[in-house]
């Protein structure tokens, strides 16, 4: 079933996203910002949901929502204000989504396909953007891996020798925000989460290397997001949860061992 | 011997002045070293050096180009990241020749999984032999044993001779004296 048309575009649309998200989700966990992501996800919900509203392209709508979290953030971030920020702008995402839905009787059915995951609805234009956005952001996280673990770890790095950083730090919050704006438009605010959350977790947990660790993410990200696929099309059952289902099976076994589990 | 910085009257501090006037210059190829009690300032003068910290007044000369790299006394915060600590060096641009046996055995091994010794020693080293030609130094025998201080000292004199210019707070006055070709006393801030 899985090698039907019907099922293979929006299988491959996820696929790059799977790739992309566990990947992402170890930078974010390095940084400690791993809240950034379902803040992204809500807020990036809610833009689909405005750009509904008045009639705009849903992607864009999240897109700029996100993209727009990412600023505050960044500008947050500089006061050393970014988890506070996080907060407020997940409330704020999520009272938006709330009331959108509530006064809109066409954002209702799409709010809630935002929140569930509509992969087995994307078409063509999702896989073409998925497969662009993934490429760009493994190419800027290949460019930029080395800034963006000084920076977290030896933070003086390159201002004790003149070199500007914000290049580094501010790409890398909108592509965050970016990848978080198109993974909700196809897996949800949860599903998206949980691929950046869980398979770097676990991943962690036992990698001996950062290269073990983001190889490992990613590996583990790509099997549950097949298996959570076919256990969906299997049991007839939407997406988003059986793929929350899964990555919290492959989260328990980090939950027993005692180190690396912060 | 090239002067690599100069400082005149230098008063520094965070939102109000720390420390200061204070006059010293560092060529390559020299250590010294900066001592005074508590509270006197030392961490800032390094961070004031580093750009980090403010310049109230004064005048802060560097020779132009000048790469500068800066250890802190900041625990790195690598607890549940899968870290090796070939790959801390590999990020600093360190080399791992010149290590002592008992931390060289073990770059295989994640950062997070060595002891607290090793741990500062090996961030210490990454800072330590990162190209650069001023280094920065801020309390860097603290959780070392005597075998780690005595292995520092050695690299400290032999990353002079290679050319760096080396600048050493620390409150250890007996490995000051036998690293340092000079020593700087602060006294705090004047008034």
């Amino acid at each position: 079933m899985l090698f039907d048309d019907l099922f293979l575009q929006p299988f491959l649309t996820g696929l790059g996203l799977a790739v992309l998200l566990p990947l992402l989700g170890c930078y974010l966990r390095l940084r400690d910002e791993w809240l950034a992501a379902l803040t992204y996800a809500q807020v990036a919900a809610a833009g689909a949901l405005a750009a509904m509203a008045v009639a705009w392209p849903l992607v864009l709508g999240a897109a700029l929502a996100a993209g727009l979290a990412a600023g505050v953030k960044h500008l947050a971030s500089l006061r050393g204000l970014h988890g506070a920020a996080y907060a407020l702008l997940l409330l704020g995402g999520w009272a938006a989504a709330v009331l959108l839905v509530s006064n809109l009787p066409a954002a209702e059915s799409m709010g809630h396909a935002l929140f569930d995951g509509q992969l087995y609805f994307t078409d063509w234009r999702h896989l073409v953007v998925s497969v662009a956005w993934t490429g760009l952001a493994l190419a800027f996280l290949r460019l930029f891996s080395r800034r963006l673990l000084l920076a977290r770890l030896y933070p003086d790095f390159f201002r004790a020798r003149g070199l500007p950083n914000w290049p580094a730090q501010l790409g890398f919050d909108l592509l965050g925000a970016g990848s978080l704006a198109l993974a909700t438009m196809s897996l949800g605010v949860m599903g998206a989460f949980g691929l950046i959350f869980v398979p770097p977790w676990v991943a962690f947990s036992w990698a001996s290397s950062w290269r073990r660790g983001l190889v490992g993410a990613v590996g583990l990200g790509v099997l549950a997001y097949g298996a959570a696929f076919a256990a969906a099309l299997e049991f007839d059952q939407p997406f988003g949860p059986i793929l929350a289902l899964v990555l919290i099976l492959a989260g328990l076994p980090p939950l027993f061992r005692r180190r690396h589990c912060a | 011997m090239e002067t690599l910085l100069t400082a005149e009257r230098l008063t520094a501090g965070w939102k109000r002045p720390v420390v200061g006037p204070l006059d010293f210059a560092l060529g390559r190829g020299e250590v010294v070293g900066l001592l005074g009690p508590n509270g006197a300032g030392k961490s800032t003068v390094l961070a004031a050096l580093a750009g980090r910290a403010r310049v109230f007044s004064g005048r802060l000369g560097k020779r132009p180009g000048l790469s500068i790299a800066l250890q802190t006394q900041a625990a790195l915060p690598a607890d549940g990241i899968p870290l090796s600590g070939r790959e801390l060096l590999a990020l600093t641009g360190a080399a791992a020749t010149g290590l002592p046996d008992w931390l060289g055995d073990r770059l295989g091994q994640r950062y997070d999984e060595l002891s607290g010794g090793q741990r500062q020693y090996l961030s210490l080293w990454a800072i330590l032999d990162a190209p650069a030609d001023l280094v920065l130094l801020d309390e860097p025998t603290n959780n070392l044993d005597r075998a780690g201080s005595e292995h520092l000292a050695g690299a400290l004199r032999t990353r002079a001779e290679h050319g760096a210019g080396v600048l050493l707070v620390s409150h250890d006055r007996d490995f000051v004296a036998r690293v340092c070709d000079r020593v700087v006393l602060l006294a705090g801030l004047e008034n």
